[in-house]
């Protein structure tokens, strides 16, 4: 069978959408906590077909976008001192910090910067240049943190000197309690990120429904997936349970994968992080362990977190948080473009507003 | 040839510059107007003239299908083909960074001799600079072509009209990804091959044969994607664009898809949009997959008047195989790999 195919297929897809619309019966409004799940959405073309009863909301989803203004001013000012070479994912490129700086405007006046696709690209970088320093930028969930941490093992037993990690990481579990803590939070069901939980399982979401009543699906990235699990949701909602169901078991095991956990755990543990729109939760971000804190960016290059005032008129935190719709933005395709981005979440590809931009059609 | 790299004497306009006249570009290129060795060429064109200029710079050289030679010959070739014109002569301006290996300017120009026979043009005139080592990264080239227009009327952007369709006339995205997957530190493999083809033959008969194209683009930088909002923003129309019938390579889609970049905002070099009347579709599409460059033709969408179904003027609208719809945005900067 062909999975990849499979799970687009529009005559499934068409019958989903129909028992959808049967079995919808409340207003359920669910929140993804996933960028891909966000583009997946609109790229699917599934929000116009959706029964009206059923809404969408965005989440803190996209790695880029919750990452805090500090971190960003941290990371800029490290790309401008001499002898360290910045190597990075590439969304991070166009993400305005502080007086609308960026790691493209940086490499522009002449820091060293580079895209890489892994961070094992990062190391290569540090093999070939010896009398520099290369920074790898840790931003992102769990999906890629292991992967990261892996790396930092592989440095670690090539006695690599020159080679360190600027660890933004964030966890996704914590940042579900911080939305559910607030009491204005207005989500009925989440829609649980495939590829983080394929590192996670299942186990670390059960307070969501334990706690806050609230369930979620695991679910994947087809909109097949997608559709059966609000048809899930509605499910739960309608008998009234609470539970957390796994969609994606193709690719999620309940259990997770233990093995990258021990990878992360034994290379990071949990701490306090700063959460763009959201400000601290509590050990919702990675920092180093002391077995390898000579990786550690933040301690070797002496960096601190600054407050850094927040963008004036930038309602990506409210957009993070669900409580409002992107294009409900005043800054939204005015001020704010994929091309002059004003806040993160128009910078990304998998960040909400730049999906609305892209591909929401409006009125 | 018997240097081994090229040096700054070269472009002294001296003799070493007359060996590598004589020596390089008259082997390849060779023509009349050219080996006459005038300062210009003096061309015998009848009619309205269409004429396009590119510079060519890209990283690296050689790809799988094609070079910046093939580039620099079909680029212009389709540039000025899409203007509803034969093209016929190019010129060539060579900026050679000192060092360059002479082989791989024998190669380059070599690709262009043949890029230029096959797509029926004849490259009368040229410049070549030679400049210090830094200065220019390895060789950057301009061609620009002129061409007989011979569609009456000759296509243009503002020119597409409700109840038009839209074809393509293959496979996108097949260079871009092409150029990124074989760029420095991309070292998945792939199977893909860049689609550099000239396209004059392919506009000539569909030129001719419908007589009523009403309008041709190419849909290099920026892609599909980018192109089609140009031609509907500067008609006042609504494109609405059918996702499962753009064509797309397999490996093209799964090496996106790792990648995560989209194919429709992915440059092409060898293929066109041609927007025409609904009843010259099916010949339309015929001559396209006749023709050598043409294969993969399909027919992708058609053209609304503004309130005639979702999306304002200038909007393309993509419906999407669940029976859904979204839009098909330009692409604001180039696209950037992602995190996860």
């Amino acid at each position: 069978m062909n999975f990849s195919n499979a799970f687009k297929d529009p005559v499934l897809c068409r019958g989903l959408l129909d028992r959808l619309r049967a079995e919808t019966d409340a207003p359920l409004r669910f929140m993804e906590v996933c960028g891909t799940h966000t583009v997946a959405i609109f790229q699917s073309g599934l929000r116009p077909l959706l029964p009206e009863q059923v809404v969408h909301v965005s989440g803190p989803g996209c790695p880029v976008c919750v990452t805090h203004e500090s971190e960003i001013a941290a990371y800029l000012e490290l790309a401008e001192r001499d002898k360290v070479i910045i190597a990075t994912f590439g969304d991070l490129m166009r993400v305005p910090g502080p007086g609308g700086k960026t790691l493209k405007s940086a490499q522009a006046a002449g820091a060293r910067i580079e895209v890489v696709y892994s961070p094992v690209d990062a190391l290569s970088l540090a093999a070939t240049h010896p009398q520099s320093t290369v920074v790898f930028l840790g931003i992102g969930f769990e999906t890629t943190t292991p992967a990261v941490a892996a790396t930092i093992k592989t440095a670690d037993r090539q006695g690599l000197k020159n080679f360190q990690v600027l660890s933004f990481h964030k966890l996704v579990p914590p940042a579900l309690g911080a939305l559910l803590s607030d009491p204005d939070c207005a989500v009925d069901a989440f829609l649980l990120p495939g590829h983080v939980s394929t590192i996670l399982g299942t186990a670390p979401y059960n307070f969501v429904a334990e706690q806050f009543h609230t369930p979620g699906v695991v679910a994947g990235f087809d909109p097949a997936d997608i559709l059966q699990a609000l048809l899930l949701m509605v499910q739960m909602r309608r008998r009234g349970e609470y539970a957390i169901t796994n969609q994606y078991s193709r690719a999620v095991s309940d259990n997770g994968n233990p093995k990258a956990r021990s990878i992360m755990y034994e290379v990071f543990r949990p701490a306090d992080a700063l959460w763009r729109g959201i400000g601290t939760i509590p050990d919702s971000g990675l920092v180093f362990t002391d077995a390898y804190r000579q990786f550690d960016a933040m301690e070797q290059q002496e960096l601190t977190l600054r407050d850094v005032p927040n963008t004036p008129g930038c309602r990506c935190g409210d957009v993070l948080k669900g409580k409002m719709q992107p294009d409900n933005c005043t800054l939204f395709a005015k001020a704010c473009t994929p091309a002059r981005p004003v806040g993160p979440c128009m910078v990304s590809t998998e960040g909400s507003c730049a999906a609305y931009f892209k591909y929401n059609i409006g009125s | 040839m018997t240097a081994e790299t090229l040096l700054l004497d070269y472009g002294s306009g001296g003799r070493a510059s007359q060996r590598l006249i004589a020596e390089l570009f008259f082997k390849h290129f060779d023509n009349p107007y050219l080996t006459a060795m005038n300062d210009g060429a003096v061309l015998d064109i009848r009619g309205p003239v269409a004429m396009s200029t590119d510079s060519y710079t890209v990283d690296p050289l050689f790809f799988p299908g094609g070079d910046i030679g093939t580039l620099a010959v079909h680029g212009t070739v389709n540039d000025v083909a899409m203007m509803g014109a034969r093209p016929a002569y190019l010129s060539c301006g060579f900026i050679l960074e000192e060092g360059l290996p002479m082989e791989t300017l024998e190669r380059i120009v070599t690709s262009m001799g043949l890029a230029a026979r096959e797509s029926g043009v004849l490259i009368v005139t040229g410049d070549t600079k030679v400049v210090p080592r830094g200065c220019v990264d390895k060789i950057f080239i301009n061609t620009t072509g002129v061409g007989e227009i011979i569609a009456d009327p000759a296509p243009a952007g503002d020119k597409a009209r409700p109840g038009d369709v839209i074809l393509v006339s293959g496979t996108m995205g097949d260079h871009g990804l092409t150029i990124l997957s074989h760029r420095e530190g991309l070292s998945f493999a792939t199977d893909v091959a860049s689609d550099s083809a000239p396209l004059a033959r392919m506009v000539e008969r569909l030129t001719y044969e419908t007589g009523s194209i009403h309008v041709l683009r190419d849909p290099t930088r920026g892609g599909l994607a980018t192109t089609l909002n140009e031609i509907a923003a500067q008609s006042g129309m609504v494109f609405t664009i059918r996702e499962e019938d753009i064509p797309v390579r397999e490996s093209v889609r799964s090496g996106c898809s790792f990648l995560g970049l989209d194919p429709l905002y992915l440059a092409n070099e060898g293929k066109l949009i041609c927007i025409l009347p609904a009843d010259k579709a099916q010949q339309a599409l015929e001559i396209m997959r006749q023709t050598q460059f043409g294969g993969d033709a399909a027919v992708i969408g058609q053209v609304l008047a503004p309130g005639d179904g979702p999306g304002k003027a200038g909007q393309v609208v993509m419906q999407t195989p669940l029976g859904g719809h979204r839009l098909l945005n330009m692409l604001e900067g180039e696209q950037l790999p992602r995190i996860c």
